[in-house]
């Protein structure tokens, strides 16, 4: 028959039908119209010739499944007993073209509004048709080449439909939502059909017929671009990954649809398969060389994932750059990447600005990477690497942050012995963390492989090792075979005697006066007695103040400049307390004595820090309330009215038991004993303290330069003012100090150390809790506005996060004074 | 549950009167059924005291050192013959029977060192006697009471252990030659088989000088003390090699001797911290630590009983009764 006839005839019949459709009333009718129109979709006793069936479901179908859809509603369902139009009407959708009938449900889900019957019908529909996995052949449909060129628009519909399917659902449906259109649902579903769309497309490329997997890359791409790459990567990945093992056909396949994914949604499709992938293996057999042929894929994995972003777990990183190592091609890759990362590492501008967080980040690619290298690689870039990595060593040593510093020692420790094995190897001391400790793992050079199989391994060989470790711990068990001379265990009940007094043996008296103390510290060449003086001197000091303060200043000069000569153990804790001990007994001329040593010429680093901390330790001491009544110091300098401690309680005692034999109560709950007030006696001290520190610091000496090299010891001072201002508390001094402080804090707000940033935040918390809110508000008004946008600036932008944080809390502090100064100010 | 420790014992009783630095202890059983157990002590001075344990006096003092210290205190198993050894060079060897006290003999030693002799019985009336040779780093074995010198035993060349600081001679029940254990100066232990004059085999055991060992040869093994922080515990393997089993920390350094009580159950060291320390000798589980005397202990000395002993430099000899009842 010729075509035209044949679409004529097809045409006629489906107009008619129709026409009965549209306007039948009469079951009869109703079932011998669409007995007819069932004829053009196959599968009945009689079908139509399957020109006919392809000319009905190319321009009739929809039509008819739309004015099926239109017809219907309970009546009509009812023409018929017992479902039968119903089933017969479900029929047209499940068995017909599955991309028009798909689109014909969807969009009359999509017009109708609100819930009613017809859209709970047509979803449970739907459902059905997902379950029948009728999404199989949607997607096949597209991938079979059809002869006509593809119609672009209806293409772009049927994909905005697939991957919308879940929001269009729960918008229409709202509470009434079947479970299989939730996306934790639907997507793992359109996931495990996707892979049997592509068995069929491996299956007709094996039969020799072209296929495209075009659409089915658009589709994974849009998914992942919604951000639902875990439900669809988390399904299709294990199931290709068995698939290509093993399968070239797979794996090309594969290669295709990761290459025909769309450009925007690149970064998103790979970023998700890295995630999901076990191993490097897997990954390229997934990607193929990819990351050579396309751009914007190389951009994604050798830049964004590196550079730009860091929060991947390291066994993603471990992924992606063990599949740079693979291939023979992505290898210099590789070393670029190295190259890059180690610069990167090394940059002292990098450290400066980028978070703790991305520089470990980095830090690990650059370990994982060192580790994939082979030595012929290794020594063709040794020079380049080694310069990039010593100047972020340096660079990170000289951090005042020890997370930085630690993090450059492991790195330096681990990366150098990677890249110059024979020479002599790095040691630095740190102390160990979970994070030293991962980054030393990371530094073993790992057979490139599947992983999931090593650790599988891992796991298996764990168990194993704990009883074996267990044996060990214990002493005794492993003595037993040397005592095998069966010898009856009477002996186990021989009670050890109390052993307590067992302590090291000291062979010298400790001194008993602090004079003698100071003159064994001084000079003395008896090193036992040098220790006994040190460990004494502390008790020796509280107990005999006035003694003390005879020699408070030459004591102070003997402890600044002790130098352990012999390992003592603890010997900087002894010297603190005793520094601090003679500094709370005479505060002002210690004090005085202290800062002016800070700024003098020829003391190191460290103990310019150590006076530092034996005035903030002191200054706490002296402001701890309840500090006189607990060391009773007759002589001690307290306010003069008061002159006698001892007698106020016994004639208070009797005053209060008369007034209480005098008066009624009438409720309890008033006895309890207020804690006595105690004059602080930092305030008196507090600018001795102070005020020598915070003049100086922009003067420069020699060897000690506060703005220059010296960043950790400004730091510390920061600290130290912040932490002074803190304590007095209360005091008249306070105001006059965080005048002072709120100026420090201005001319050095931008400094570029972390550590200095973050002194003078505390710094300016502590302003801001000392000062009394009215004298803020009356005597700094311009320095609170300019300390507020300076904060605010410092919370949104700053790298640091621990700056950030104080920032924050700064914030809040000057927010609370406010909201404390209006209701005052107000009327 | 774990009931709280008994408090650290006190000592039996004390002797005093040496009136000088206590530096040689040695507890004689008494001859067979006859006289009462004795207590042997040798000091500074140079005198050699004999105690009665029962009425804890001095019975007798035996001077012929010269006022040298007396370094080692031995009896001999055949009857009443004392050895002593003073820093006079000479070896005396003292006859005791029935209430004499004369020295029969006596040996002329030729190094000026603080190490101990060592005797072995070989039969009825001979026995083996080590003693610290002409070379600073030699031992001279002689054959007693002949004093005809058997041997030399000087290290090879290149071993350089430096002095020989203690000696330990015994014989395993199954042969009949004799071994001897050496504590050198740079803190190994040798063992020597006399009869081949060679070393059988050699262990560090220390880094600092082996001041006392002793050896229990039912269990082939050994503890010997150094002016280090720890004990050592060595043991002797069927091909006669020695090898470390274990070193036991201790609080203070310094252990100028060490006894294994005779039934092998425990082990009593003397510390240069003043005190003297129990240990259990199987485990080396500590048990006592016995802080009496004020000064460094120089010696202890077990009994068959399982009395112990210490003598110390501030002139007491301290007498403990500790797990003796069984």
């Amino acid at each position: 028959m010729e075509p035209a006839a044949v679409a004529a005839a097809v045409r006629l019949a489906v107009q008619e039908a129709v026409r009965t459709l549209r306007s039948s009333e009469d079951g009869g009718t109703v079932l011998s119209a669409l007995g007819r129109l069932q004829r053009f979709l196959g599968g009945t006793d009689a079908p139509a010739l399957p020109d006919e069936q392809q000319e009905f479901a190319r321009l009739h179908l929809a039509t008819v499944l739309r004015c099926l859809v239109s017809r219907l509603s309970p009546a009509w369902l009812e023409l018929l007993p017992a479902g039968q139009l119903e089933e017969l009407w479900a029929s047209f959708f499940l068995k017909g073209p599955a991309d028009q009938a798909f689109l014909v449900l969807m969009e009359s889900i999509e017009a109708t509004e609100g819930p009613s019957f017809r859209l709970m019908k047509v979803a449970e529909l739907l459902a059905r048709f997902l379950g029948a996995g009728r999404l199989t052949a949607v997607l096949e449909g597209q991938c079979r080449q059809p002869q006509e060129p593809a119609f672009p628009l209806f293409q772009e519909t049927l994909l905005a439909r697939l991957v919308g399917l879940p929001d269009l659902l729960g918008n229409q449906l709202q509470r009434e939502n079947l479970t299989i259109f939730l996306p934790q649902n639907y997507f793992p579903l359109l996931a495990k059909e996707t892979a049997r769309a592509l068995g069929t497309v491996v299956d007709s490329l094996r039969g020799g017929s072209d296929c495209s997997v075009s659409f089915v890359s658009q589709v994974l791409g849009k998914a992942c671009v919604q951000r639902r790459h875990k439900e669809v990567l988390g399904v299709l990945v294990p199931q290709l990954t068995v698939l290509t093992e093993g399968s070239c056909l797979w794996q090309r396949v594969c290669w295709r649809l990761l290459e025909q994914v769309p450009d925007r949604a690149t970064e998103a499709v790979l970023t998700g398969l890295v995630e999901a992938v076990p191993g490097p293996e897997v990954l390229s057999r997934l990607l193929g060389n990819l990351v050579v042929k396309n751009k914007k894929a190389q951009f994604v994995m050798t830049r964004k994932l590196l550079f730009l972003q860091y929060r991947h777990k390291t066994q993603e990183l471990r992924s992606l750059l063990g599949y740079l190592a693979l291939d023979s091609q992505r290898r210099p890759m590789l070393v670029q990447v190295l190259k890059e990362l180690l610069e990167t590492w090394g940059s002292s501008s990098a450290i400066r600005h980028t978070p703790l967080e991305q520089q470990c980040y980095v830090s690990k690619a650059v370990l994982l990477g060192l580790g994939l290298l082979d030595e012929v690689e290794l020594r063709a870039s040794r020079e380049e690497l080694l310069a990039s990595l010593m100047a972020g060593v340096s660079c990170r040593l000289d951090s005042s942050l020890p997370a930085a510093r630690r993090l450059g020692m492991v790195v330096a420790e681990v990366a150098s012995a990677r890249i110059q094995p024979e020479g002599p190897p790095l040691k630095f001391q740190y102390q160990d963390d979970e994070l030293s400790r991962e980054l030393l793992a990371l530094a073993t050079p790992q057979p490139v492989g599947d992983s999931p199989s090593r650790t599988s391994l891992q796991a298996a060989s764990a168990p194993a090792e704990t009883p074996e470790k267990g044996a060990l711990g214990d002493g005794a068990p492993q003595t037993q075979p040397q005592g095998s001379d069966s010898e009856p265990d009477s002996d186990d009940e021989f009670v050890p005697y109390d052993m307590s007094g067992d302590k090291e043996l000291k062979s010298s008296k400790a001194p008993t006066y602090v004079r003698d103390c100071l003159e064994a510290l001084s000079a003395c060449e008896d090193w036992e007695r040098w220790e006994a003086a040190l460990r004494a001197l502390e008790a020796l000091v509280l107990r005999s103040p006035a003694a003390t303060r005879e020699v408070s200043v030459e004591l102070t000069r003997a402890l600044l400049h002790l130098e352990e000569r012999t390992s003592v153990v603890g010997f900087d804790g002894l010297r603190q307390r005793a520094l601090v001990a003679v500094t709370v007994t005479d505060p002002a001329p210690v004090a005085e004595y202290l800062t002016s040593q800070f700024y003098t010429l020829n003391y190191s680093l460290r103990q310019r820090m150590d006076i530092l901390d034996v005035l903030t330790l002191a200054a706490q001491e002296l402001s701890r309330p309840g500090r006189l009544r607990k060391a009773p110091q007759p002589s001690s300098p307290g306010p003069p009215s008061w002159p006698d401690n001892a007698p106020a309680p016994a004639w208070r005692a009797v005053v209060e038991e008369r007034i209480r034999g005098k008066t009624r109560r009438f409720s309890r709950g008033s006895a309890r004993s207020i804690p006595a007030g105690d004059p602080n006696s930092f305030s008196a001290v507090a600018g001795y303290f102070f005020f020598p520190l915070i003049q100086r610091f922009d003067r420069p000496l020699v060897t000690f330069d506060l703005l220059g090299d010296d960043h950790l010891v400004l730091g510390r001072l920061a600290h130290t003012l912040g932490a002074l201002m803190y304590l007095a508390v209360n005091t008249g001094a306070a105001v006059a100090m965080g005048k002072a402080l709120l100026e420090f804090v201005w001319a050095l707000r931008f400094h570029s150390d972390a550590y200095v940033r973050q002194g003078l935040l505390t710094a300016v918390s502590a302003v801001l809790l000392s000062m009394p809110a009215q004298r803020l508000l009356e005597d700094l008004p311009d320095e609170l506005l300019e300390v507020r946008s300076w904060l605010a600036d410092v919370a949104e932008q700053d790298p640091d996060e621990d700056c950030r944080a104080l920032a924050v809390k700064a914030l809040l502090l000057l927010q609370k004074l406010s909201d404390k100064l209006l209701p005052l100010t107000a009327p | 549950m774990a009931a709280p420790p008994p408090p650290s014992p006190d000592p039996q009783f004390v002797l005093r009167g040496t009136q000088s630095a206590v530096h040689a202890l040695h507890f004689h059983s008494g001859a067979q059924g006859q006289g009462c157990p004795l207590l042997f002590s040798g000091s500074q001075n140079g005198l050699v005291h004999i105690w009665s344990l029962q009425t804890r006096r001095v019975l007798t003092t035996l001077d012929n050192h010269g006022g040298q210290c007396v370094t080692w205190l031995q009896t001999l198993p055949q009857g009443h013959q004392l050895l002593s050894q003073g820093q006079d060079l000479r070896l005396c060897l003292w006859d005791l029977t029935e209430g004499r006290n004369a020295v029969v003999d006596f040996v002329h030693l030729e190094s000026m060192g603080f190490c101990r002799g060592s005797t072995l019985a070989m039969g009825q009336q001979r026995w083996t006697l080590a003693v610290p040779g002409k070379g600073t780093d030699e031992v001279q074995i002689l054959e007693m009471p002949s004093k005809t010198s058997v041997c030399t035993l000087k290290p090879e060349a290149d071993a350089k252990p430096g002095m020989p600081m203690c000696l330990e001679l015994w014989q395993a029940d199954s042969s009949s030659r004799p071994l001897l254990l050496v504590g050198y100066e740079d803190g190994s232990v040798a063992l020597w088989d006399i009869s081949q004059r060679k070393v059988c085999s050699r262990v560090a055991c220390h880094t600092e000088p082996v001041m006392s060992l002793d050896f229990d040869s039912q269990k082939t093994r050994g503890v010997s003390g150094s002016a280090e922080k720890a004990l050592a515990v060595w043991s002797l393997d069927e091909q006669q090699a020695l090898q470390v089993c274990r070193t036991h920390e201790i609080t203070n350094p310094g252990i100028a001797d060490v006894k294994i009580r005779p039934d092998h159950r425990i082990l009593a060291t003397a510390g240069w911290d003043h005190r003297i320390r129990v240990f259990h000798w199987r485990t080396m589980k500590p048990l006592a630590v016995l802080a009496f005397h004020s000064a460094a202990i120089h010696c202890v000395a077990f009994a068959n009983d399982g009395l112990l002993a210490a003598g110390s430099k501030d002139q007491r000899i301290s007498v403990w009764s500790l797990y003796t009842q069984t």
